[in-house]
């Protein structure tokens, strides 16, 4: 690669190039309007590769009947088609498997945004373009400019005709774009000469659409796009190679978006904004307290326009904020961005008089940034806004408990009267007003108000008895009585809704935050993928599955959040979607939506360690836009999590696999050092029996034999222990019994050494497996009498001592190095400063730790008290020590 | 006559050994290395005694052990390399009369031998006076002695001990001795046990060493040492 001076490659450009290898080639037939031969061109092209050898198929082809057309295909192998039937009718949707199973190196897909029969695997036809282009398959298709999903409110605004499939610009931008061009004029010609198929959607304004103007106005946008297209692979090609320089890359978008019709368009618009400055652009939703009142239209609104915002290759983020502006600036802030594109909604000039206008209040308040206002549709918004709130009426007990607070006040202010003045009479009023204006809302306050001035009126004022009023300063008292209803209720409804929006924020936080806590402790995967699901079972209450990769290609559910749950062929069929291409499958997504299930892929690393399924018993989608969020979070903690597991095993294995070697190199030396040793000895001392050789030598025979036996048994008892068939007979034994049983076994070891046993015969039982505990202590018996100075003292010491019994064997010689005591146990493990010569494989002390420690008992290694030698311990803890059985047994 | 041993090992050089030793010792012997030729030999021949291995090619040497008890009343010795006290215990249970494990000592192997051929033809010894050293144990009488003078032992004392004399030489199972000494009553434990053989070994063996009068085969039972 060619890097010059200090530009350094752009990683996301490498990246993308990177992506690219292994995939098939992708070229897109662009053209200004249907019939300008499009599909000829293809054709023409793919005859063309496949004359140059190339292996070429026709997966689908729509020739309208066209002869020159059809003369083409002929010479192409084509694909049947798959029949799907939908509604009583069979459509005919290319076949995406059976290419895919044919494999060629070139296929031929027309209509790119075409939308397929509903049951194909994907809704679009780009989609299974995608597919075939992941599977390493060269793609030829052909779109028209009026489809490319950012250009459709362009086109729609000067051909009146819009069209409802459309094909994300992201899609495109993969391409090698060819623009099929021929002259408005001789595109005139054609149609009149009947050479073009007219599309469903254009007959209606088929007179306008093909207009002079109008096919200049496509021809230039098909032309635009396609040198964009050429721009932005020249700007890949330089940010991969790193020759940065001074390329426009410091204009950052931020797109506003908002629950109103038109949303989609403000979206549109943002990415042709970003595409003209080049800059990455993000979509961001002001969440404010308003959106808990959101229809489900309005909250479908605003998740379509992020999901728009993702396709078209925004960043999309959620942002809660009790303000809109506020939210905003923070987010520019944030974001560093340059540009502002919003949506001006169409409000009376009262509602902007009293609350400002939030384009107003931004562009005065945030320097520094463009901002670019749309206007939003109207004639929907209009529609909508009767029905937008639900209104909040109050309840009838609110009614209910004012009526009786404003009697309550009528009452009392009756029977004061005669103290009170007319003015603090209509303060009293106040009260019932204030309580149910902060209680009730708005609608209970204001009746509240109503109600209040009409008491005040008929009783008080005079005339009493009547609802006139003969002062007119008296109607300011009622004017103020209801305006205080107003702003109370305003007031308060504003703090309540503040509260809400923290509390719930702050519960979110609060759910986020416990999970990871609980979640970091967890060290095995079930249990965390049990967890995972309870978790977004509780939050966002659904049914919840953990799916993970099986063996070969199946899955393997490790996890569920209801033990009663049902994947069917489809869901299955989305679960492994949404694991192979590691996006979003299933019931809400753009991908198999006919599933039950909506799968979102668990991704960590770059690779996806699983999918999680969520599903609502209702019709509804699983999850809420407004929750999407939360569980985007979820999602992101609990594969992070998992890919922490997953490491963690897999340091274990690596780990494990190295003890294992390191331990197979120590015992096969040790072996062959331990084991020839001995038989060494017998051979030669068997030997010079034939010559009739001193008979102590027969002594030898027996101490070397006796030594390998001692050897073998050990290795047997390592082998059960690592084979972990320790097989316990726990009983009550006998401490005095074992040891002495023991040191007589032990004596050809403990030859040269004087053996003292103190252990007193009034120590209690303990339980313990005899056999095990006659092999400890063998092993204990059998080092003090190898590393003992000749000649010495071997002690073995029993002791009561603070309700444990201590077991120890103490030998008199060097002591074990300072510090180092612990290792002892180690397997193989023979200290330095203990000699080689002395023999002995280093398994006798491991193995007296795992049977000591398999029995419940500890094991401990220090040096004397005195310094003379080692001593070695085992100690039984009072759980181990049998209480004296009762009297009556013993008589 | 002298007594006639089976021999059963799949190993040659083991027979080879276990041939010249007992030869040496003045037994007769006979050999087999297999299940099948075990049982043909002990039909034919009518061994006074048998040296079973239980690592038989052909079957599992724990099978022959009740055939061999139906088919003649041979003293049954297992010799086996196998480690595991389950299997000694079942052997025992089945029929066999004592046991010596791989790797053996040959004069152990001898005592034991000498010991079961001693007491051949009954299970239990007949005497009405059992001996080790200068200690008596009177069984009729309930009485034991430690040259003249009487030693006091509880009741349970002497049920253990009473069926470890009756056994003398050989090894009594843990069940055995529960059964024969707290039979009656629900539950025998091992703890009551261990304590009562301390108890006995504190009257019988003190000053010397213990398990020179009893001697514990671990996680099996126990044995009364014979004097042999």
């Amino acid at each position: 690669m060619h890097v010059s001076g200090d530009g350094r490659p752009d990683p996301d450009a490498l990246l993308r190039a990177a992506a690219q290898e292994g995939r098939g080639r992708f070229k897109v037939f662009l053209g200004a309007a249907p019939g300008v031969g499009k599909t000829f061109e293809m054709l023409s092209e793919g005859a063309a590769r496949k004359r140059d050898g190339v292996d070429v198929v026709v997966g689908v082809v729509e020739t309208h009947g066209r002869a020159e057309t059809e003369a083409l295909t002929r010479g192409h192998e084509i694909m049947s088609r798959r029949a799907i039937a939908y509604e009583g009718r069979t459509l005919r949707e290319m076949d995406l498997d059976a290419i895919l199973e044919r494999a060629p190196r070139l296929v031929l897909v027309d209509e790119l945004a075409h939308t397929n029969a509903p049951g194909s695997r994907h809704p679009k036809r780009y989609q299974d373009v995608e597919e075939l282009l992941s599977a390493g398959i060269d793609v030829y298709s052909t779109v028209n400019i009026q489809h490319v999903e950012s250009l459709n409110d362009v086109v729609a605004s000067f051909t009146r005709v819009r069209v409802r499939e459309t094909v994300p610009d992201s899609v495109l931008e993969m391409a090698e774009i060819e623009v099929v061009d021929i002259p408005p004029d001789e595109l005139i010609e054609r149609l009149r000469a009947g050479k073009v198929y007219l599309p469903h959607e254009a007959t209606r304004a088929l007179s306008h659409f093909f207009s002079k103007s109008n096919l200049s106005a496509l021809r230039e946008l098909a032309l635009r796009r396609a040198a964009q297209a050429v721009d932005a692979r020249m700007l890949d090609d330089v940010r991969a190679l790193g020759l940065g320089g001074t390329w426009a890359g410091t204009d950052r978008i931020v797109v506003a978006i908002n629950e109103l019709p038109g949303a989609d368009a403000l979206v549109r618009a943002a990415k042709r904004v970003a595409d003209g400055l080049r800059g990455p652009w993000t979509a961001v939703f002001i969440e404010t307290p308003r959106a808990a009142h959101f229809s489900d239209m309005q909250h479908q609104r605003v998740a379509a326009a992020m999901t728009l915002a993702t396709q078209l290759g925004a960043a999309v983020a959620t942002v809660p904020a009790t303000d809109v502006v506020e939210g905003i600036q923070n987010f520019l802030v944030d974001a560093r961005a340059t540009q502002l594109v919003m949506g001006k909604s169409r409000r009376s000039r009262w509602f902007e008089f009293l609350h400002g206008s939030v384009v107003d209040r931004l562009i005065r308040d945030t320097p520094g940034v463009t901002v670019h206002v749309l206007p939003v549709y109207t004639e929907q918004a209009d529609r909508e806004r009767g029905r937008r709130r639900p209104a909040h009426w109050g309840t009838p007990a609110g009614y209910a408990i004012t009526t009786a607070l404003v009697a309550g006040v009528t009452v009392i202010a009756s029977a004061l009267f005669h103290v009170l003045n007319l003015g603090n009479v209509g303060l009293l009023y106040l009260l019932p007003v204030m309580a149910a204006a902060s209680l009730y809302g708005l609608r209970t306050g204001l009746f509240a108000g109503i109600a209040s001035s009409l008491a005040y009126n008929f009783f008080f004022l005079p005339p009493v008895g009547t609802l006139s009023i003969s002062n007119p300063e008296n109607v300011i008292s009622v004017v103020v009585l209801l305006g205080i209803a107003v702003a109370t209720s305003q007031l308060t409804s504003r703090v309540r809704a503040q509260a809400d929006l923290a509390a719930a924020s702050a519960r979110t936080n609060a759910t986020l935050a416990g999970f990871l806590r609980q979640i970091a402790g967890v060290n095995d995967i079930d249990v965390a993928a049990q967890m995972i699901c309870d978790d977004v079972r509780g939050l966002l209450d659904v049914q919840v599955v953990l799916l993970v990769p099986g063996v070969g290609t199946s899955l393997e559910i490790l996890a569920a959040s209801d033990a009663s749950y049902h994947l069917g062929t489809m869901d299955t069929a989305a679960a492994t979607w949404a694991l192979d291409t590691g996006m979003a499958a299933g019931k809400g997504s753009g991908t198999l939506a006919a599933s039950e299930w909506l799968f979102q892929p668990l991704k960590a690393g770059g690779r996806v360690l699983g999918v999680l399924g969520v599903a609502k018993d209702s019709t509804a989608n699983p999850v809420r836009a407004d929750q999407l969020p939360l569980l985007s979070s979820l999602l992101d903690q609990s594969a992070l999590v998992l890919e922490r597991l997953r490491l963690e095993v897999e340091m274990r294995d690596v780990e494990t696999v190295r003890t294992r070697d390191r331990l197979r190199a120590a015992l096969l030396s040790s072996v062959s050092h331990d084991l020839r040793t001995p038989l060494t000895a017998v051979i030669a001392a068997a030997a010079q029996l034939h010559h009739g050789a001193p008979p102590e030598l027969i002594g030898t025979i027996e101490s070397e034999a006796a030594r390998l036996n001692r050897f073998v048994a050990n290795l047997l008892d390592m082998a059960r222990v690592e084979a972990g068939a320790l097989k316990l007979k726990i009983e009550a034994t006998d401490l005095e019994e074992a040891v002495t049983g023991a040191a007589h076994d032990a004596r050809r070891a403990l030859e040269g050494h004087a053996l003292r046993l103190d252990v007193p015969p009034g120590l209690p039982l303990v339980r313990a497996d005899p056999q095990l505990l006659h092999h400890c202590l063998l092993n204990l018996l059998d080092n003090a009498g190898r590393y003992g100075d000749p000649g010495t003292e071997i002690v073995i010491e029993g002791r009561n001592r603070f309700g444990e019994l201590r077991l120890a064997v103490m030998d008199h010689g060097p002591g074990l190095p300072t510090g180092r005591e612990k290792e002892v146990f180690e397997t193989f493990r023979r200290l330095e400063g203990s000699d080689r010569a002395i023999g002995g494989t280093g398994l006798g002390l491991a193995i007296v730790k795992a049977f000591a420690e398999a029995m419940g008992m500890a094991v401990e290694a220090a040096n004397r008290d005195d310094g003379v030698g080692a001593t070695f311990t085992l100690v039984f803890p009072s759980g181990l020590i049998v209480r004296d059985p009762a009297p009556e047994g013993l008589t | 006559m002298p007594a006639k041993v089976l021999v059963v090992d799949d190993e040659p050089a083991i027979r080879r050994l276990l041939r010249n030793t007992l030869i040496r010792a003045g037994y007769t012997v006979i050999e087999a290395g297999d299940g099948r030729q075990a049982l043909h030999q002990a039909a034919t021949e009518h061994p006074t005694a048998v040296l079973l291995d239980l690592g038989l090619p052909d079957r599992d040497g724990l099978t022959l052990i009740p055939l061999l008890r139906t088919h003649g009343d041979a003293v049954i010795l297992v010799v086996s390399a196998r480690d595991a006290v389950d299997e000694k215990v079942t052997a025992l249970d089945l029929g066999a009369d004592d046991f010596v494990s791989k790797p053996f000592d040959t004069d152990e192997l001898l005592a034991r031998l000498r010991v079961a051929l001693r007491h051949h033809g009954s299970s239990e010894t007949t005497k009405k006076i059992v001996r080790h050293g200068d200690i008596s144990i009177d069984l009729d009488r309930r009485v034991v002695c430690r040259g003249d003078e009487e030693l006091h032992l509880t009741r349970k004392e002497h049920d253990v001990l009473a069926v470890l004399a009756r056994h003398i030489g050989r090894v009594v199972t843990h069940e055995r001795v529960l059964a024969a000494a707290w039979g009656g009553e629900e539950e025998p434990r091992v703890e009551y046990l261990r304590i009562v053989i301390r108890n006995l070994r504190q009257k019988l063996e003190h000053p010397g060493p213990v398990g020179s009068v009893i001697a514990n085969e671990l996680g099996v039972g126990y044995r009364l040492r014979s004097d042999a």
